[in-house]
């Protein structure tokens, strides 16, 4: 617990240095990243210590004047989230020193570092927070200095909406979360988690209200289907290490809320279970399916994320949905898968949106239709996208496939034991999972052939260079834990287990699925595919015929040049005009060729969010709308406003003075 | 085991290219040729290894790992696949998600060699592949389900090794179940290995195309490396449907192994078959053929389910 204090107490106080150092930019650069690197070292060595110790540990100081207890609390479930989030502050404060570097007018330093190490700090106290009202003091800090990161190129007009989108967004889900903490406090009497155990006794409607708060409240940050609206504006806006950070770990904060909230509430009936999952396969394929649309990388990866977050919840559903049938040993396969893939997205999604901000550093574009050619220019940042990408795809061996495999177990075992309806449920899940799986397969094999593969679309992707190491060793790091945890996913599954153990308490089987045999079949099955590679590799090495290098065949068109080459739009363009255009109805604008010698042709097509456009927007207008006739109320005149306080405090006063 | 391991290896190594000469011929004899030798494939492979090799100059190494990781994946997902009675030599509860995704690697690879030599016409094979095999997978998963209800088993080699031992008493409880995921299981096997109706293995060069576009740059070792291992996706994907529809266990251990390979001949003539009677379909039509697929499939869940 010590360590973890030093850890914090060097993000904020780096912050805070370079925030006073503002006035020497390179002198704020030094403290803000070398105290970001520190406080993710020792956070990291906070989290092993912890782990070593075992025991869950407390700390608390009450504060009366402020009314709250500054209570913390690390116990299984807090160090698994701790984890990562170290893992990426250190990844990203690393990235960002060379990707800063090119972009950053001055002065800007002080304020990206104060708010990154700010960031940092408080997702950590986030996830050990043990008292309401001071969970909700971090929680705010997170969603504000994400917000300043977020628009960190405030002289975008774009950049300025999405900052505003997501501030808004952040901020309705806080008024859930309020809500929330404000119930279960009056319940219990006291803000302290260490008193909403009493919460477990509650008539289960009261028990459905604050499960249906604390979902929607938790979800906004998270990103759940229909309340992601914010995060495919947000990732692209802000720059891509933050990205990484946010979508890595911050929105995975959403998910931790949930689960804290699932330990203190009595056993939800069938149907909350059933809730999460369907909100989850429906932002699964409504993510992946907007992804594959996206022509800039960043909102690509950015709808990946709501599709990954949608897969989590998936996983809890279903797991919440066993044991309220009483099938616990599916339920620890789906919540091991979902706990597992909590990590595995952190880990891979981190990973490709460091790539994709090393290829936007040097080509200037997010556009991927102007990338392409990437891979032979930057050959180790490509590489380093492939392997995301496979992870991401969920294709052995590495480490997407995993938990994608318990979470497919879970399913397939709920379809194979239970009867009837519950049966055709879990089978038509495994089926969209599947066409999830295959979507997935689209967006990637599109972003890497695209943006990385074939020849370059415009002058800057033609002179780019290979990221400077900085930039490379993070990526590099989050690679190999991708590899290693596909390879042996028993490393990981211990502490799974054990979280599993904490979420889905009596059930006593999570240990078990750690060290299962098929487990170990799978590692080696794995290994085997790459000794099977290698071999094959080596054995066309040996047998190396001669080999010529020439232009690739143009099918007998001799002007080939690169605008010839296959878009982006024109790869999706396949499976969302003939697959998905009912339910996202893509604009498309087409000038078919006419006449006998055609002239230019064209062919634009763009997916915008529904869920947006024709739900959240219409909303929030016909609020503006009604909320204008309030506007009289504020007339602007002092006496008016003193009139205001002394009906309020009549009122006031009358309620407590009557006896009601 | 390891002689298990051994006959499986050597069973798809060396039957495996023999299937494609097999539905040439029958094409051929039904059309009224005399087509090509049966063991032609053997012999361009054989030629091929030994030639030299045009690389383009945009190529990567992505563009060299295509036809490694193509070949490299149908002989681990055979070992996950019992062929006939001949029982899987790795099997664990699970191993079909295994079995799907490996296969989710090869065309991974595969379309990215495509994209990476920058050709246009390759762009369009590797969209069509991604798109249609995305409706393919679904009909694998449900066969599975069916399958995995009646045995009562999450691996491959349980759930065929129950439809053996049990063949005849599961007669009556399943009804039409079997016949219609093997149906399903048969066109999804005509889908990703790019058979007549889905697409047409002998025509290079048509706008049409799917699989074939994607291989048009490589050559020599590496064209030889996508031959063979197209061969034995076939193969493994055609034991699939085969031990569905053959659940003959002798105690005799060769002759399984005959049996067996009698079963896949007779696969691969009716494939034949099937490519003689049909004309290719329209591209727009694909898409509907195979979600049409999932509903059989689908359909033949409910029914078990009842």
């Amino acid at each position: 617990m010590d360590i973890l204090f030093v850890s914090l107490a060097l993000l904020v106080g780096g912050g805070f240095l370079s925030l006073a150092l503002g006035w020497s930019s390179k002198l704020s650069r030094l403290a803000g990243m070398w105290s970001g690197v520190a406080g993710g070292v020792v956070g990291l060595w906070a989290c092993i210590d912890l782990v070593r110790a075992g025991a869950s540990q407390t700390f608390a100081i009450p504060w009366p004047t402020a009314g709250i207890t500054i209570a913390l609390h690390v116990d299984t479930l807090a160090l698994f989230f701790l984890a990562p989030i170290f893992l990426l502050t250190l990844a990203c404060a690393v990235y960002a020193t060379s990707y800063l570097h090119a972009t950053t007018r001055g002065g800007q330093y002080a304020y990206h570092w104060f708010f990154f190490n700010l960031l940092a700090a408080s997702m950590a106290l986030v996830v050990i927070a043990a008292n309401g009202l001071f969970f909700l003091v971090a929680w705010e800090i997170m969603a504000l200095s994400s917000f300043f990161l977020v628009t960190y190129d405030y002289a975008n007009e774009e950049v300025r909406r999405a900052g505003w989108l997501y501030l808004i967004a952040t901020h309705c889900g806080t008024v859930f979360l309020f809500m929330f903490f404000l119930l279960c406090a009056g319940q219990c009497g006291s803000f302290d988690f260490v008193a909403f155990t009493a919460l477990k006794t509650l008539p289960q409607t009261m028990t459905m209200l604050l499960f249906g708060l604390a979902l929607i409240g938790f979800g906004t940050k998270a990103g759940l289907f229909p309340l992601h609206v914010w995060l495919p504006d947000a990732h692209p806006a802000a720059p891509s290490h933050v990205s990484a950070l946010m979508s890595g770990v911050m929105i995975k904060t959403g998910i931790y809320g949930i689960m804290r909230m699932l330990t203190w509430l009595a056993p939800l009936p069938a149907w909350g279970g059933a809730v999460i999952f369907t909100l989850g396969i429906i932002g699964a394929l409504f993510g992946i399916a907007m992804a594959a649309g996206q022509t800039d990388i960043k909102r690509s990866l950015a709808f990946s994320s709501v599709e990954n977050i949608g897969i989590i919840f998936l996983g809890i559903g279903v797991s919440l949905f066993a044991s309220a049938i009483g099938q616990p040993a599916i339920a620890v396969l789906a919540m091991t898968g979902a706990m597992l893939h909590i990590w595995n997205h952190a880990l891979f999604k981190g990973l490709l949106f460091l790539g994709a901000g090393s290829l936007i550093h040097a080509t200037t574009t997010r556009e991927l239709s102007l990338m392409g050619g990437l891979l032979r220019r930057m050959p180790i940042t490509g590489s380093l996208v492939i392997a995301g990408s496979l992870a991401i795809c969920a294709l052995p061996p590495l480490n997407g496939f995993v938990s994608e495999w318990f979470i497919y177990l879970g399913l397939l075992k709920m379809g194979q034991v239970s009867s009837g309806s519950i049966a055709l449920l879990a089978m038509l899940l495994v089926v969209f999972l599947a066409l999830v799986g295959g979507l997935v397969l689209i967006t990637f094999s599109r972003l890497v052939g695209i943006a990385l593969l074939g020849e370059p679309r415009c002058p800057e992707a033609a002179s780019a260079h290979e990221a400077h190491w900085t930039m490379l060793t993070p990526m590099a790091v989050l690679m190999a834990c991708c590899l290693l945890f596909g390879l042996y996913p028993a490393l990981v599954l211990r502490t799974v287990s054990r979280v599993v153990d904490l979420l889905l308490p009596g059930s006593h089987l999570a240990a078990a699925v750690g060290q299962g045999e098929p487990l170990s079949s799978m590692g080696r099955l794995a290994t085997l595919l790459l000794v099977c590679i290698t071999t094959l590799v080596m054995l066309r090495w040996q047998r190396a015929a001669k080999v010529r290098r020439m232009p690739t065949w143009g099918c007998g068109f001799p002007l080939v040049n690169t605008r010839m080459a296959y878009t982006a739009g024109g790869y999706a363009e396949l499976a969302q005009r003939s697959l998905l255009c009912v339910c996202l109805q893509p604009k498309v604008a087409i000038a078919p060729p006419v006449g006998l010698f055609p002239q230019a042709s064209r062919l634009t097509m763009a997916a915008h969010d529904l869920m947006f456009s024709r739900f959240f927007q219409p909303l929030f207008r016909h609020v503006a709308d009604r909320a204008i006739t309030c506007r009289g109320l504020q007339a602007g005149l002092l006496h008016i406003y003193i009139l205001y306080i002394f009906i309020a405090t009549a009122l006031l006063l009358g309620l407590v003075l009557l006896p009601l | 085991m390891l002689t298990r391991l051994l006959l499986h290896l050597l069973l798809l190594l060396v039957v495996a290219p023999l299937l494609p000469g097999i539905i040439t011929r029958t094409k051929a004899v039904i059309s009224g040729r005399q087509g090509a030798p049966l063991l032609q494939l053997y012999r361009d492979i054989w030629k091929l290894l030994r030639k030299g090799m045009v690389l383009s100059t945009t190529t990567t190494w992505v563009f060299r790992a295509g036809p490694v990781v193509g070949l490299a994946v149908p002989i681990l997902a055979a070992l996950l696949l019992p062929f006939g009675a001949i029982g899987a030599p790795l099997s664990f509860s699970g191993d079909l998600i295994l079995f799907v995704y490996l296969f989710g690697l090869a065309r991974f690879f595969t379309v990215l060699a495509a994209m990476d030599t920058g050709s246009s016409f390759e762009g369009m094979g590797a969209a069509r592949e991604v798109t249609f095999s995305c409706l393919a997978e679904p009909t694998i998963f449900i066969a599975f389900i069916v399958l995995a209800r009646i045995s009562g088993s999450l691996s491959l080699d349980g759930m065929y090794g129950a439809l053996l031992v049990s063949g005849h008493t599961l007669h009556g409880a399943t009804g039409i179940t079997l016949p219609l995921t093997a149906i399903s299981l048969f066109i999804v096997l005509l889908a990703e290995n790019s058979r007549i109706p889905f697409d047409d293995p002998n025509t290079h060069l048509e706008l049409t195309m799917i699989h074939e576009v994607m291989v048009l740059d490589h050559s020599g070792p590496d064209f030889a490396f996508i031959l063979y291992g197209s061969a034995m996706k076939l193969f493994v994907m055609g034991a699939l449907v085969v031990n569905l529809l053959l659940p003959l266990a002798s105690q005799n251990q060769p002759a399984d192994v005959g049996l067996f390979i009698v079963a896949m001949v007779i696969l691969a003539i009716a494939v034949g078959l099937v490519e003689s009677a049909m004309a290719r379909l329209r591209l727009i039509r694909i898409p509907q053929l195979l979600v049409g697929t999932s509903l059989l499939s689908l359909f033949a869940l409910i029914l078990l389910l009842r």
